[in-house]
């Protein structure tokens, strides 16, 4: 009996680390994942080199090629000319709404997700540095 | 270096507000008596304007007031500048409504104006209609015993030019100071011909001023703050004791020298551009004397725009900026380093400078 039960948990053992494993991300997920951001960091690319982002046909390259100057690895910061501590998403509309004298977008607009993704894809390998002027 | 009297007075008439260009002295050896040569003079620098057209007559405002700024600034000077190079670029998509309006805008001048192309003039039809408004690309004159050449630095191979079936495709792909799909600028085989022609009979203690729209240097190839040739064009200078190269392009303050050759940038009318080394992805190599601006504010619509005025003397060039959200700056020609330095901040960066 003891070595039926023996096997019988052993045989759990197995079965419990194999389902453990299944939930491991394979080298397959970790490259349809990057391909499905990096599809997003294109089309961000797009946006931020637009001219009808804005009515005015200025585009956010035109400022900040490479998208320098832009400093995602600082946000959420104390913006003073805001008044308040933004994300980057809000200053990235207000330079919609000025320079590009163009419409806010909604904060989860996809043009949105793909400028930040964009954005940050420039600045890859920069450490994490929030609030920093 | 004494201030002029133009300086005072635009200080007074512009405080809190933003001057958009440079002002730059050419000055002699002083007399002997200590009063200042009758040879030196001053001229003035606008440039990149990127006057940009959204449709019909209407403009970006933003950029028409950079180039309106600085065209009534320049008029303000006193004494007044001997002449005006615009620095190229006035258009942004080198359509002939843009330049047209550049021209209409610097019309208003009152001093007689130089005029250099540059790369947003030129590849929609390849300077067309920028030749037809004013002139040859490339010339030199002579100024109160400076020699004074003006080159077209833009060009690329004709393997790039010819490549395009659009004109539109191909001044909107070098337009986008970061697209990839971009070419290297070079002065070429022509231009260096006759560059050498050019100076074959002029003395080598004669100072010479030669204005380029790109660096005549190597800067950051991926944004084009860059010559291609520049080390041949530097080979021709060479001989000649007092080189000043004015360069424009890169919209912000650089200064450095190789050899007798002494380099200044001007800013532009329109926007100020990031320091390369601010792209963490690349490599750069900016001059390691410059001070460079603040990082400019975007909330203030003008900063880190501006214009120069320059101060000839000795046969080198002074550069007064004009910041208006922050000091102006001076970036004069050091007899005794024979490097050209920032005035006053030359020994201590200052901590608002930090660029990242």
């Amino acid at each position: 009996m003891k070595i039926l039960k023996m096997i019988l948990l052993s045989t759990l053992g197995l079965y419990m680390t194999s389902m453990l494993q299944a939930d491991e991300f394979t080298q397959k997920d970790l490259d349809l994942w990057m391909a499905e951001y990096k599809i997003v960091v294109k089309e961000g690319r797009k946006v931020f080199t637009d001219p009808k982002l804005g009515t005015n046909t200025v585009t956010c390259n035109e400022c900040h090629p490479n998208a320098t100057n832009t400093h995602p690895e600082t946000y959420p910061k104390f913006q003073k000319q805001l008044g308040k501590v933004a994300t980057m998403a809000e200053m990235v509309n207000w330079c919609i709404a000025n320079p590009l004298e163009g419409k806010k977008m909604a904060l989860d607009d996809q043009r949105m997700t793909a400028l930040i993704a964009y954005i940050t894809w420039e600045r890859r390998g920069v450490k994490l540095e929030p609030g920093k002027h | 270096m004494k201030r002029r009297e133009f300086l005072k007075k635009t200080s007074m008439l512009t405080a809190g507000t933003i001057l958009p260009m440079s002002l730059i002295e050419v000055a002699f050896a002083d007399e002997p008596d200590g009063s200042k040569s009758g040879e030196n003079f001053t001229f003035a620098v606008i440039s990149d304007a990127h006057l940009q057209q959204i449709k019909g007559t209407k403009f970006v405002r933003n950029w028409d007031m950079g180039l309106k700024k600085a065209v009534a600034e320049c008029n303000l000077m006193d004494p007044k500048p001997d002449f005006i190079l615009f620095g190229g670029d006035l258009g942004q998509l080198g359509k002939a409504a843009e330049i047209d309006h550049g021209a209409e805008i610097l019309s208003a001048l009152r001093s007689p104006v130089k005029m250099m192309l540059g790369e947003h003039d030129y590849y929609l039809d390849l300077g067309e209609h920028w030749m037809n408004r004013f002139g040859d690309p490339y010339y030199s004159f002579d100024h109160k015993g400076v020699h004074i050449v003006v080159l077209n630095s833009i060009l690329v191979d004709e393997k790039w030019t010819n490549k395009w079936k659009d004109p539109m495709e191909r001044m909107q792909t070098m337009a986008g100071l970061d697209d990839p799909n971009g070419s290297p600028f070079m002065v070429g085989l022509q231009q260096r011909q006759w560059l050498k022609k050019d100076l074959e009979n002029i003395s080598k203690d004669t100072p010479i001023i030669v204005f380029s729209h790109s660096p005549l240097q190597k800067l950051y190839k991926g944004w084009n703050f860059w010559t291609d040739d520049a080390e041949l064009v530097q080979d021709i200078l060479k001989p000649f004791k007092k080189v000043n190269v004015i360069y424009a392009h890169v919209h912000q303050i650089q200064y450095n020298k190789i050899g007798n050759i002494a380099f200044n940038s001007v800013m532009s009318t329109a926007w100020p551009w990031p320091y390369p080394e601010t792209y963490s992805q690349e490599t750069h190599y900016m001059p390691k004397m410059t001070i460079e601006m603040n990082r400019a504010d975007p909330f203030f619509e003008r900063d880190a725009t501006g214009w120069q005025m320059i101060d000839v003397h000795s046969g080198r060039v002074d550069f007064n900026f004009q910041l208006p959200n922050n000091k102006n700056r001076t970036v004069a020609y050091n007899e005794k380093t024979k490097q050209p330095e920032d005035m006053e901040f030359q020994k201590e960066q200052i901590p608002p400078q930090t660029h990242y």
